[in-house]
C-alpha cells in the first residue's frame, strides 16, 4: 500500500513451465486415458448401449467446455475494455480458451453417442411424438452436428487467433497487435454470445425437448465465468506452489479474481432466480414440468443445495475484502465454487436421465477424471515452451504495478 | 490544544511537489498529529498510508443498510399482501417468497446504496460549505499545481511556536497561519 512499494519485474520471477510442462502432460494424460478407459469399460458392462456412459460424458463435457468458454470471455472482454489489471493473468486464460481445440476431439464420443443419449433422438422422453416431429427440423442429428461444427469453428478460430497474436507480441512487442486484438474482440463477443446460447440449448436444454427457457444461455454463461474464475485461481495457486509466477501475480490480482468470482456468483443467482420465478409465476405446465422433475424423488434437495451453497454461503463468504485478499480464503472458495458448478450442471442434466434418484453414479466420477485429465494435459501441452505472461504487452507494467483503490 | 490564539484555525504548509508532500505527511503522522489534512489537485497513490488513515469501516454500515432494506421489503410485502389487503392472485400464496424476492432485491440494493452515499457524507462531515482554507490566496493553487497540509489548532499536540517550527521543517515552500 505504501508509496514506495516494490513493483515486481518479470526478470525476478520464473515465468515458464519448463520441466513442469511435459511432466503434467504425462501424468494428467495418463490419468485421463485410464479414467476414460475405465469409464468406457464400465459403460459397456452396463449393457445399455452406452447410454449411462454417454450421459455422464455429456455432463462432464459440459463442465470442461464451460471452463474454456469462461476463459474465452475473460480474454475477449479484457481486450474490448482495454483492461490493465488482468494482463499478468491473460496468458493463462488464453491457454485455457485455446484448449477448445482439444475439446473438439473430446466432443467426438458425444457426437457418436448422440443418437443414444439425446432424448429427441432416442425418443425416450415424455415429450409427445407429435411435438418432437414439429421440432425435428431443428432437433435432428445432422443439423446438431452442423451446428457444433459452426460453434467450434468460431470458438477455436478466435481462441487460436488471440493465442497466436499474443505469442507474436511476445516476440515483436508491437503495440499494434494490442489494437488489432481489441478491434477483433467486439465481434468475437457478439458471436460468442450467440454460439454459447445455442450451444447451451443444444447440449443441455434439449435434454428435455419440450422445455424452453430464453434465459438459459446467460445461465450457462454465468456458470461458465464462475467456473473459469475459480479455475484461474486454482491454476495460479498451483503454479505458485511450484515456484512459477510467485511475484508477478500478487495480492492485488488475487483480489480481482475474488471480485470476479463474487460478481458472477451473484449474477448466476440472479439468472437462476429469474428463470425460476417467471416459470413459477406463470405456472404453465409445459414450462413447469422441468422444475417439477427437479423437485421430486429427492432432487429438491439438490436444488436447495444450489440455493445455499452456490449462492448464499459463497456470497457471504466472498463479501469481505479481507477474504478476497487472503490466499487460503480465496483458494477455498474457488475450489468450493468449482464443485458447486459441477453440481449445478448435474442438476440440469441428470434429472432428465434418472429422475428417480439424485444420487450420482461412479461413471460420473470416472468420466470427470477421464475428460479432466485430458483437458489438463491439453492445457499443459499448449503452455509448454511459452512464457506464462504476455511478456511484452504494452499494458504489462500497469498490470504488474496494479493496486486496488 | 493551544489557547494562546483563540481565532487561529491552523497552519497551512504549501508544497510544490507531490513526493515532498507525501514525505511531509509521513512526518506529521509519525509526530502523532490527529487533527490535520492534506489537499492535492489529484489523487496520490499511497496517501492513505502516508497519512495513517485506517481502512474505512463504511462497509459494515452498508451491510447493515442492506439487511435493513431486506427486512423492510419482506415486512412491507407481508403486511400489504397478506394482512392489510389480502388479494388472491392466480392462486399464489398470499405471502409467497419467490414473488417477493424482486422487491427484496431492489430494496436491499437501494438501502445499501443510500447508506453508502449518506454514510460517506456523514463520516466526512459533509455537506461542508465553508472552510477556513478558502481565505488563503495561496490555497487557490490547490486545484492546479500546489499541494497543502493543514495542521489544525484543535489538535492536542498543537502549540503555536513549536508547531510553527515543526511546520517549517517539513520541506514546504511556504507556511501560513489560518484564521477561523
Amino acid at each position: 500500500m505504501s508509496h514506495h512499494r516494490h513493483i515486481p519485474t518479470l526478470e525476478e520471477d520464473h515465468i515458464t513451465l519448463d520441466e513442469l510442462g511435459p511432466r503434467t502432460v504425462r501424468v494428467a494424460g495418463a490419468i485421463g486415458v485410464v479414467g476414460l478407459a475405465l469409464a468406457a469399460a464400465m459403460g459397456a458392462a452396463r449393457g445399455d448401449g452406452f447410454a449411462s456412459f454417454g450421459w455422464s460424458y455429456l455432463l462432464n463435457f459440459a463442465f470442461f467446455l464451460s471452463v474454456s468458454l469462461g476463459a474465452f470471455f475473460f480474454v475477449a472482454i479484457g481486450h474490448v475494455m482495454g483492461v490493465h489489471w488482468n494482463v499478468v493473468a491473460r496468458r493463462l486464460a488464453e491457454v485455457v480458451a485455446a484448449n477448445l481445440v482439444y475439446l473438439v476431439v473430446l466432443m467426438i464420443p458425444l457426437l457418436l453417442l448422440a443418437g443414444r443419449v439425446f432424448p429427441w433422438a432416442t425418443g425416450h422422453t415424455e415429450t409427445p411424438a407429435a411435438l418432437l416431429a414439429i421440432k425435428a427440423p431443428y432437433l435432428n442429428q445432422t443439423f446438431f452436428l452442423v451446428r457444433w461444427v459452426v460453434y467450434f469453428l468460431i470458438w477455436c478460430g478466435y481462441a487460436l487467433w488471440f493465442w497466436k497474436r499474443s505469442l507474436e507480441q511476445d516476440e515483436t512487442g508491437a503495440p499494434q497487435l494490442s489494437v488489432r486484438m481489441s478491434r477483433k474482440s467486439g465481434l468475437a463477443l457478439l458471436l460468442y454470445a450467440l454460439t454459447l446460447t445455442f450451444a447451451s440449448y443444444d447440449l443441455l436444454m434439449s435434454l428435455d425437448p419440450a422445455w424452453f427457457s430464453t434465459i438459459f444461455g446467460p445461465y450457462y454463461f454465468a456458470g461458465s465465468v464462475v467456473a473459469f474464475a475459480a479455475a484461474l485461481t486454482v491454476i495460479t495457486f498451483w503454479l505458485q506452489s511450484r515456484g512459477r509466477l510467485t511475484k508477478v501475480i500478487h495480492t492485488e490480482h488475487l483480489h480481482d479474481y475474488g471480485k470476479l468470482l463474487f460478481a458472477f456468483v451473484f449474477f448466476w443467482a440472479y439468472l437462476a432466480f429469474s428463470q425460476y420465478m417467471l416459470i413459477w409465476y406463470a405456472n404453465i405446465p409445459e414450462e413447469t414440468a422441468w422444475f417439477l422433475r427437479r423437485q421430486q424423488n429427492g432432487w429438491g434437495w439438490v436444488g436447495l443445495l444450489l440455493l445455499f451453497f452456490n449462492f448464499i454461503v459463497p456470497f457471504l463468504g466472498l463479501l469481505a475484502r479481507s477474504v478476497k485478499r487472503h490466499r487460503r480464503g480465496l483458494y477455498f472458495w474457488a475450489v468450493w465454487l468449482l464443485v458447486m458448478h459441477w453440481v449445478d450442471l448435474y442438476w440440469i442434466v441428470m434429472p432428465e436421465f434418472h429422475p428417480e434418484t439424485p444420487l450420482p453414479d461412479l461413471l460420473d466420477l470416472l468420466t470427470f477424471v477421464g475428460i479432466g485429465g485430458l483437458y489438463v494435459a491439453g492445457i499443459a501441452l499448449r503452455a509448454s515452451g511459452h512464457s506464462l505472461v504476455p511478456r511484452r504487452d504494452p499494458r504489462l507494467d500497469d498490470s504488474l504495478g496494479f493496486e486496488n483503490a | 490544544m493551544d489557547t494562546s490564539a483563540p481565532n487561529l484555525y491552523g497552519i497551512l504548509i504549501e508544497f510544490d511537489h507531490p513526493e515532498r508532500l507525501v514525505n511531509a505527511c509521513r512526518k506529521v503522522r509519525d509526530a502523532g498529529f490527529k487533527r490535520w489534512d492534506a489537499h492535492t489537485p489529484f489523487p496520490i497513490h499511497g496517501m492513505d498510508g502516508a497519512m495513517g488513515i485506517r481502512v474505512t469501516r463504511l462497509p459494515f454500515l452498508i451491510l447493515g443498510g442492506g439487511l435493513t432494506g431486506l427486512a423492510a421489503a419482506l415486512l412491507m410485502q407481508w403486511w400489504m399482501n397478506a394482512v392489510d389487503y389480502p388479494f388472491l392472485i392466480s392462486g399464489k400464496p398470499l405471502f409467497g417468497l419467490p414473488a417477493n424476492i424482486p422487491v427484496v432485491f431492489e430494496l436491499t440494493v437501494l438501502f445499501a446504496a443510500l447508506t453508502t452515499f449518506f454514510g460517506m457524507w456523514g463520516r466526512n462531515g459533509m455537506p461542508h460549505l465553508y472552510h477556513p482554507v478558502f481565505k488563503s490566496e495561496r490555497f487557490r493553487r490547490v486545484t492546479a499545481d500546489r499541494f497543502f497540509i493543514v495542521l489544525e489548532a484543535r489538535d492536542p499536540l498543537f502549540q503555536l511556536s513549536k508547531t510553527q517550527e515543526f511546520a517549517a521543517s517539513l520541506g514546504g515552500v511556504a507556511v501560513e497561519l489560518l484564521e477561523d
